[in-house]
């Protein structure tokens, strides 16, 4: 307990900091979150950034955000609404405060609350002064001019050291939330490893804005939220583009086949071809393609003469790679692409998340083009699902399309990091018997041969064209074409057989159950974990297999007299849950380019089981 | 040459090299003439294994092009060969990978394919097919037909302009570009082996004429009565004549080329430019690539440029390894417990 202040505890915090562009918002959330991961909290995050890389100053929609839900218990989302905002000037304010909980805390910098940052943000008058924030609890904090003061030793120039007044907010966060600052000091020193007067500021500054909150009267009472009770073992913080890079890395690992990425740099995908361009002592080559076509029909290339191929993209770019996808399901190949959706359609919301390329990523080819689909349901699970998708184009010989999203791509929690022994063997066998080699051979899950060139008098020719089963000839017989489109669906539809079947939480029947699929899982968990105390009868399931589904997903969806489908789009996988096993089912749609609150879901769930208990 | 293949278990025919499928071009078509040259110049290639050739193809009558032949062979979509063939390069290095493409797959949707595996100098050899038209979609302009013309897509004439491929080609900073017709087996077969010995992006124009859709396309140069005028074979060294007695040269002042008479009084065949293949600028390559434009100048064949750079498939696996001597051999166990790790007991 420290001097004069209370110490309270809390089970859990939402924290969102808010500034311009340039403030440096998404440094000091990821910096908090990972103090407070090793701190021993579970937490997820929520990016929130424009696409303009430094949209003009002072404006709403240059506001840059960074949400944070950290507590003592499990934690599945960013948090609905926050606790507490950091608002480094008037915009962030505006844009954010809708979302603020009633009665929650305001932390704003009264440095940058001027006539022109007024007027920028469309306030006409002060609002920390006009009592337009009643029901509120403000802490007016002069965050620039204490920087300015803490750092006055300094040479820096002026704009440097205004550069590290996110520090100082940090600092005085850290204060208040009771986390030490050595693993900040620490990044700080790392960071600027050949710049001591900038390790010099931006330690100081982060120092001078725990003091203050130590000495300052403003703040009376400060908050302690003890460790969750996680599983034992090792853990780091992961993003989802960080976890389904290493995933892949993992594939090639576990598969000793050298991994080929050909990407065209797209938001929020590019990451993924940045951390793989850094894995080059692994062999990992990284092909920076001149489009996105390009970018998959290298991947083709590459993986035609046996090595583990990869493309990544978002919505467009999916788009664009629409029939070199027809490409490699016609010639059998196996082929990973990682769409991390966006909103849309056309360039949409670059920046934002949504789950609206499910039916792109089922039917956007030309004629009966079956692939797989799969979908990762939080940051970590990325690692898993590139790992399996990689298995299942291997052992089917198809590509498999990987369905993750900006929320998940862009969030990040702690990951109880896995041996590499414990990951799935991914087996691979090149075909190399000359007697008994015919290109579309068949074996018992239908796939074919796997056959690279350098291998001697397995010479052979594939092609988009029809080829009979077999031999491989290019074929224009109805019968022939007839078999080899049932044959590419059954291969696919065969999959079944090898995943994991679907798992009911909570109750195995009852009155509803709510379906999800992809990164709304968090949420969708959390609505119905609220459900359950308020002691609603509800159980949940999660689609990670969309093509096929498990085998049993038609006998689970009948244990239940509702089923309700929350999507962030307009409903396609309840589109898919219609037609394919013609129940009625329930939709809630919400399409804000933002992760779903679980309150929203919760509220879906209790208007539909009959209002209140 | 032939020493250099001893070295080759059983020395390959041209016939090892042809598959059991039926060739289906029209009959007389030019492309015949192009399947038979690399047929027979393949048995030639240095340090190449059959079993080491990979044909790759986008859409097109150009593109059956690897049906034909008995190597590995990926027929694409249209205008994606070269993105295709730059992956089979860059996955594994050992591989001698061929394009075989045309003059709508290859400069109209597949362009920018085209233009970055030049400008990357990807290990590839490319035979454009160039026959001015659309021939696999039956008788359409093609960005190399030219402006004026009738087809059935261009009823009053083509208002397009037409691209020159080897000025593209060199625009675009290709290391090695060559052309030749489909008339002249020998040259073609010599272009072949060229390419194939070059290391990096190697592109032939192949004048192929369609005898259905543009019959007679190139006859302007390539018959008896006038080739010898309109075409110029150009040589490694050698002054740049042309003519029944090679009396006719090319001479260039400043950047402006002209065709002179060495037989006439001033003129002497010291006048007419010498060919440099070798030469690092693209200034006198270009003029040379230009002179196909005007009826006044005869046709160039023969190497235009041949450079050297490093290729990026090359540079990939250098980085690899230099990365690996570095770093050392990555280790995935250690790579995930590093960094900003915690335990929780």
């Amino acid at each position: 307990m420290i001097k004069g202040k209370e110490l309270q505890n809390l089970l859990e915090v939402t924290v969102r900091f808010a500034g311009d562009s340039g403030d440096g918002m998404q440094l000091t959330g990821s910096q908090f979150s990972d103090t407070t991961a090793v701190w021993g909290n579970d937490l997820s995050t929520l990016p929130d950034y424009p696409a303009e890389i430094r949209a003009p100053s002072g404006t709403v929609y240059g506001v840059s955000g960074f949400q944070l839900h950290f507590g003592s218990m499990d934690v599945h989302t960013p948090g609905d609404r926050p606790d507490i905002l950091v608002a480094m000037n008037p915009a962030a304010i505006k844009k954010n405060l809708p979302e603020l909980k009633p009665g929650g805390m305001i932390i704003a910098n009264t440095d940058a609350f001027d006539a022109k940052n007024l007027k920028l943000a469309k306030y006409e008058t002060n609002p920390l002064e006009d009592n337009s924030l009643e029901g509120f609890e403000i802490y007016p904090v002069p965050i620039t001019s204490l920087t300015f003061k803490a750092l006055e030793h300094t040479k820096l120039s002026q704009k440097d050291i205004s550069r590290c007044k996110n520090f100082f907010a940090l600092g005085l966060m850290y204060w208040l939330y009771n986390r030490p600052l050595d693993q900040t000091i620490d990044w700080i020193k790392k960071k600027f490893k050949d710049k001591p007067e900038y390790i010099d500021a931006n330690k100081s500054a982060l120092v001078a804005g725990y003091n203050f909150g130590e000495n300052t009267e403003l703040f009376t009472i400060r908050y302690q939220v003890e460790p969750a009770q996680l599983p034992k073992g090792i853990y780091r913080s992961i993003s989802g583009n960080e976890a389904t890079a290493l995933g892949c890395l993992a594939a090639s690992v576990k598969s000793g086949l050298p991994l080929f990425l050909g990407s065209y740099p797209i938001t929020p995908a590019t990451e993924i071809l940045q951390y793989l361009s850094n894995y080059k002592n692994f062999g990992v080559k990284t092909f920076q393609a001149e489009d996105e076509i390009a970018g998959i029909t290298s991947a083709i290339g590459a993986s035609f003469a046996g090595n583990l191929a990869l493309t990544t993209t978002s919505g467009p770019g999916l788009a664009l790679k629409s029939e070199a996808l027809g490409l490699a399901l016609m010639t059998e190949l196996p082929l990973v692409v990682i769409n991390v959706q966006r909103g849309g359609p056309s360039t949409g919301l670059p920046t934002k998340t949504e789950q609206s390329d499910l039916l792109q990523a089922m039917y956007g080819r030309n004629g009966d083009s079956p692939l797989a689909v799969i979908a990762a349901s939080t940051p970590s699970d990325c690692f898993y699902m590139a790992i399996e998708a990689f298995r299942l184009a291997i052992k089917y010989m198809c590509p498999v399309i990987l369905l993750t999203d900006g929320y998940l791509a862009n969030g990040s929690e702690p990951w109880k990091i896995p041996h590499v022994n414990e990951l799935p063997d991914i087996p691979v066998k090149f075909w190399t018997d000359k007697e008994t080699y015919q290109p579309y051979l068949r074996d018992e899950f239908l796939s074919r041969p796997w056959a690279k060139p350098g291998t001697p008098e397995l010479e052979h020719r594939i092609g988009g064209l029809e080829k009979a089963n077999v031999t491989g000839a290019v074929s224009y017989d109805h019968d022939n074409h007839d078999l080899m489109v049932k044959l590419r669906e059954q291969k696919i539809q065969n999959m079944a057989n090898d995943i994991p079947e679907l798992s009911v939480d909570g109750d195995q029947q009852g009155d509803i159950l709510v379906l999800g699929w992809g990164g709304t899982y968090g949420a969708i968990t959390e609505a119905v974990l609220r459900c359950r105390k308020a002691g609603y009868n509800v159980s949940q399931a999660h689609l990670k297999y969309l093509n096929p589904m498990p085998a049993n997903t038609g006998t689970v969806l009948n244990n239940f007299k509702k089923v309700l489908i929350p999507e962030i789009n307009l409903g396609q996988l309840a589109m898919l849950i219609k037609s394919r096993f013609l129940i009625p089912v329930e939709q809630f749609n919400l399409v804000r380019g933002l992760p779903f609150k679980s309150s929203d879901i919760e509220e879906k769930i209790i208007d539909l089981i009959g209002g209140k208990n | 040459m032939a020493d250099n293949t001893e070295e080759k278990q059983v020395k390959l025919t041209a016939k090892d090299f042809a598959t059991d499928q039926d060739v289906r071009w029209c009959p007389g078509c030019g492309d015949y003439s192009i399947l038979a040259q690399v047929q027979r110049s393949f048995p030639d290639l240095v340090n190449v294994k059959k079993e080491d050739i990979v044909w790759v193809s986008g859409i097109g009558c150009s593109s059956r092009f690897p049906y034909y032949m008995d190597t590995y062979g990926f027929h694409g979509i249209h205008g994606r060969a070269p993105a295709i063939a730059t992956g089979v390069k860059i996955a594994n290095p050992e591989l001698s990978v061929w394009v075989a493409t045309g003059d709508g797959d290859l400069l109209s949707i597949g362009g920018n394919h085209f233009i970055h595996a030049c400008r990357k100098n990807i290990d590839l050899k490319v035979l454009l097919f160039n026959n001015k038209i659309y021939g696999l979609t039956k008788g359409q302009y093609s960005p190399t037909s030219e402006k004026g013309k009738k087809t059935k897509t261009s009823p009053y004439g083509s208002v397009d302009f037409p691209f020159n491929p080897v000025s593209l080609a060199l625009g675009a900073e290709a290391t090695f570009v060559a052309k030749c017709t489909d008339r002249d087996s020998k040259h073609m077969q010599l272009m072949i082996k060229r390419a194939a010995e070059h290391t990096g992006m190697a592109f032939i124009e192949i004048l192929q004429n369609c005898v259905i859709f543009n019959d007679g396309a190139f006859d302007a140069l390539t018959d008896k009565a006038v080739k010898d005028d309109m075409l110029l074979y150009m040589e490694q060294g050698k002054p740049l004549l042309f003519g029944k007695n090679k009396e006719k040269g090319i001479k260039i002042d400043g950047a402006v080329p002209s065709v002179i008479n060495i037989n006439e009084s001033g003129n002497s065949v010291n006048d007419v430019l010498v060919h440099d293949e070798f030469d690092l600028s693209p200034v006198r390559s270009t003029i040379l690539a230009h002179l196909t434009d005007s009826p006044d100048f005869p046709t160039p064949l023969g190497v235009f440029r041949q450079i050297f750079r490093p290729t990026v498939d090359g540079e990939i696996h250098r980085q690899v390894a230099e990365v690996k001597t570095i770093k050392g051999e990555g280790d995935l166990e250690k790579m995930l417990f590093s960094g900003n790790i915690w335990e929780i007991n």
